[in-house]
């Protein structure tokens, strides 16, 4: 029979049965068609196989300024290190934790609860909001030492580095606050649920690659030698 | 019931406002369009670039009037200044590689067809598809941007006042006189990350071509992630990945290294930015000596870095433009063969292998860098074993004419020709990618023979061999065929002209990117040898026009097409011509086969579409001979 959209309230359905269940991508190999062979109007692996092929680009990106940084260390006799700038442990606070209530979020729209996953959602971009505001915080304590870009190789390093991690997080809070906007949206149809709970998913795995991201840096530039 | 139909399959309503239906459309075939529009536009600077080249070295010092009028300082007189020929190398190297190579063959063909032959109604995300062929437009924009920001002094000094306002004076300084940035497509530091004092053409136009080829890189990479999650979400029903046309591997795979190498790029290409304008020194070392000064604010950066991103890009890059010919050749050999082409899965891995091989390749391009002779070995030894899945796929595009009735259409002759230029290109490889041979022939004529007729010119006679094979199924009309054929006959005879005798030259140790070989006694006889390419290239140039002419001509003129004017077996022949706005009419086919099913035996005809369910039943009764392995010869 030709799947038609349903209009019934799969929001109701039991845990483990609608389209929220799963953590991943499904067991059909990813492909628009159902265990039965039912199409599917939407699949939602379409977002998740995006967020990993994004996470691919950018950590390529970062292989390449990362192994820059490795050979650059050891090309010339100008290396000094700067002084970490203290407010990055609140930096580094800020992103573990946004990307703990990431993850309570995404549970809790797993779990039907959808009121505390916007919530929570809410919750994350603050945190993300706040982690860019002590990054930028944590630049102008260096330039108020007389650090700039320019200063030497470690300091363009740590410059480039937050800035561009920056940029891919600001990209982060832009999707997140799609997501914020659609939970206002009440979407009854399954197609709906679907898109909902996969863009979700993409948001989770995407925010916490940028958690992971920054950690491996700020270990880099100030942990390595 | 057995077709996949159902009702709201459309993701998005046809548009109806000019606006929406041609500029700023969502459709991927109307952007796959577009992507050709642009190729088509760029080859055309590229090519006249070309000619400019071959007319300096062939009659230096030639008066060329229009040249005066255009770039009084770069060609005072008319005159191209060496500085202005080595521009020309570098515009002319930049955009063929990015807006065409790269550009035509995936953004082009691939976003029109890769949907279609999977059996989808569009890409994975058609917002995201527009904005990258419109991010790559404005690549292309800042691109052209820097050739007037070098060339024309008004615009010149509009970069050198917002240089002056940017607080980096020498690195936006304009209107030196050239036709752009000068440091070939590759701008190896130092000399591109100092400035203006490195020279004329080194000033704004460098920080343009930076900027346009990291918008390019983002464009790409928007396309990549469209078309790999296409193609491993939009698949149709039965539509299993050793099911799929070869074109669609080798988009597959191509987006793959777009995916893993222009973000190499963009990251080298920011550093090298932050160099110019920012006072940094990642690639500008200490002590560096250059237009009789010393540089002093720059210390212990590393110009071999430079080198390592670049080519840890460039040598994917080079596959990103010739793997969509390859399956397209592929796809078009085994269609007007009537055979199914032979080893499909061999093909499969065998452009995968090729695909991931280019990553560990690219120190072959820096063997004369000083690098430690054992590196230089394993880069040799991995390049060298490139041409085991390149031996591969020619014995495999062999095995399939083998025996064969030929259709000797014009896409069939261009396939062929891309057999021709691959095998030819690709052998001399095999020369280069020995550390011993490299050390002579590096820098010299016989580099540009390999990669021109490898890369540039087998990759373009596949494109052309697509664009005769679909142009039906995307105008509605056919290609003249006697203007196919001439084309294709003075370009084939034409492309061996001109790159034939540059391996003499380069064995001559004729170096490239100069302007002028008069005062090289060892290369005074060479000249009868130049004259006869620049001849070659005028002729080959002019016949181009032919081309053109019946691309626009059969848009609008052209004989009608039928659905399946080949006589081909893949999705995108069973739905009509041209596709409608959903690509199948709201009727998702099913498919039930391999995509090369020709001449099956015992098969009612001599081809079997991919979405034909009852020769599933024939193949049955026969025993299984809906692989790959049956040659259909008896």
């Amino acid at each position: 029979m030709a799947a038609t959209v349903s209009t019934e309230r799969v929001i109701d359905a039991p845990v483990g049965t609608g389209p929220r269940s799963g953590n991943g991508f499904p067991k059909n190999g990813g492909g628009r068609f159902g265990k039965d062979g039912e199409p599917l109007q939407f699949s939602p692996s379409r977002y998740r196989i995006a967020a990993w092929v994004v996470i691919a680009g950018i950590v390529m990106l970062f292989t390449a300024l990362i192994s820059s940084y490795i050979v650059r260390s050891a090309s010339g006799n100008d290396w000094v290190p700067i002084a970490m700038p203290k407010v990055l442990w609140l930096s580094t606070s800020l992103i573990l934790l946004s990307s703990v209530t990431m993850e309570i979020s995404r549970r809790s729209l797993k779990a039907l609860n959808d009121a505390g996953y916007g919530r929570w959602l809410i919750v994350t971009v603050v945190l993300g909001l706040g982690f860019l505001g002590s990054q930028l915080m944590a630049w102008r304590q260096l330039v108020r030492q007389g650090v700039y870009i320019a200063s030497n190789p470690h300091s363009s390093f740590f410059y480039l580095f937050t800035a561009a991690h920056g940029v891919h997080l600001l990209g982060g809070l832009v999707a997140l606050s799609f997501l914020l906007l659609r939970t206002t949206k009440k979407r009854d149809t399954a197609e709906g649920e679907l898109r909902r709970v996969g863009a979700a998913d993409a948001g989770t795995i995407y925010w916490h690659f940028m958690d992971g991201l920054w950690i491996g840096l700020f270990l880099l530039l100030f942990f390595w030698r | 019931m057995a077709e996949a139909t159902h009702d709201a399959v459309h993701q998005h309503e046809p548009p109806k406002s000019f606006i929406r239906k041609y500029i700023f459309s969502l459709d991927h075939k109307v952007i796959g369009i577009q992507y050709i529009l642009l190729a088509l536009s760029a080859v055309v600077v590229g090519m006249l670039m070309s000619v400019l080249m071959r007319v300096n070295l062939s009659w230096p010092g030639t008066h060329i009037k229009i040249m005066e009028t255009l770039f009084p300082t770069g060609a005072p007189g008319g005159v191209m200044s060496p500085e202005f020929y080595l521009s020309l190398v570098t515009m002319h190297g930049t955009i063929m590689v990015f807006f065409v190579l790269t550009t035509a063959p995936q953004g082009g063909f691939g976003n029109y067809f890769l949907p279609i032959q999977i059996g989808a109604e569009d890409m994975a995300f058609p917002f995201l598809n527009m904005m990258s062929f419109w991010v790559t437009f404005v690549g292309f924009l800042v691109l052209l941007l820097a050739i007037f920001a070098e060339g024309n002094a008004t615009v010149g000094a509009w970069f050198t006042k917002l240089g002056e306002a940017l607080g980096s004076p020498g690195a936006w300084a304009g209107g030196s006189g050239t036709v752009g940035p000068i440091g070939g497509w590759t701008g190896y530091a130092p000399l591109s990350a100092l400035g203006k004092v490195a020279g004329p053409g080194q000033g704004a136009g460098v920080n343009l071509w930076i900027i346009s080829i990291a918008i390019f890189c983002v464009g790409s990479l928007l396309g990549a992630l469209n078309f790999i999650t296409t193609l491993l979400n939009m698949r149709t029903r039965g539509m299993t990945l050793m099911r799929m046309p070869l074109t669609c591997w080798a988009w597959f795979t191509t987006a793959v290294l777009a995916l893993l190498s222009f973000p190499v790029l963009l990251g080298g290409g920011i550093l090298l930015l932050l160099d110019r304008i920012a006072g940094t020194s990642f690639f500008i070392p200490g002590n560096l000596y250059v237009s009789g000064a010393l540089q002093p604010l720059h210390t212990g950066g590393s110009p071999l870095l430079w080198q390592h991103l670049f080519w840890f890009f460039g040598h994917p890059e080079v596959y990103i433009a010739i793997l969509p010919g390859m399956g397209a050749t592929s796809h078009i050999l085994s269609t007007f063969a009537r055979k199914p082409i032979f080893g499909y899965r061999a093909m499969v891995f065998a452009i995968f292998a090729i695909g991931m091989l280019g990553f560990f390749v690219w120190g072959h391009h820096m063997f004369i860098s000083g690098m430690s002779p054992y590196s230089a070995i394993a880069f040799s030894v991995l390049t060298l074993s490139i041409g085991v899945p390149s031996a591969i796929k020619t014995f495999n595009w062999i095995g399939t004419l083998w025996g064969a009735r030929i259709r000797f259409t014009t896409p069939m002759l261009f396939a062929i020709g891309f057999v021709s230029l691959f095998v030819a290109g690709g052998i001399t490889g095999l020369v280069l990618g020995q550390t011993s041979l490299d050390f002579f022939f590096h820098d010299t004529y016989f580099v540009t023979a390999h990669f021109h007729l490898v890369m540039g010119v087998a990759s373009i006679f596949g494109m052309f061999a697509a664009t005769y094979f679909w142009f039906p199924k995307m105008f509605g009309r056919m290609m003249n065929e006697s203007l196919g054929k001439f084309h294709f006959w003075i370009t084939f005879i034409g492309v061996y002209a001109i790159f034939v005798p540059f391996h003499a030259m380069g064995m001559l140790g004729m170096p490239r990117r100069y302007a002028n070989f008069g005062e090289y006694e060892f290369l005074k006889n060479s000249h009868s040898l130049v004259l006869f390419v620049t001849i070659a290239a005028i002729i080959t140039v002019a016949v181009q026009i032919v081309f053109y002419f019946n691309f626009f001509w059969s848009m609008f003129k052209g004989k009608r097409a039928t659905d399946n004017p080949w006589e081909a077996t893949t999705l995108e022949w069973t739905t009509a011509t041209p596709p409608p706005h959903d690509n199948f009419a709201g009727q998702i086919p099913a498919v039930y086969r391999g995509p090369y099913e020709f001449s099956v035996p015992g098969a009612p005809k001599d081809f079997m579409m991919q979405n034909e369910p009852e020769a599933a039943e024939v193949a049955a009764t026969l025993g299984d001979t809906s692989g790959n392995g049956g040659n259909g010869q008896h």
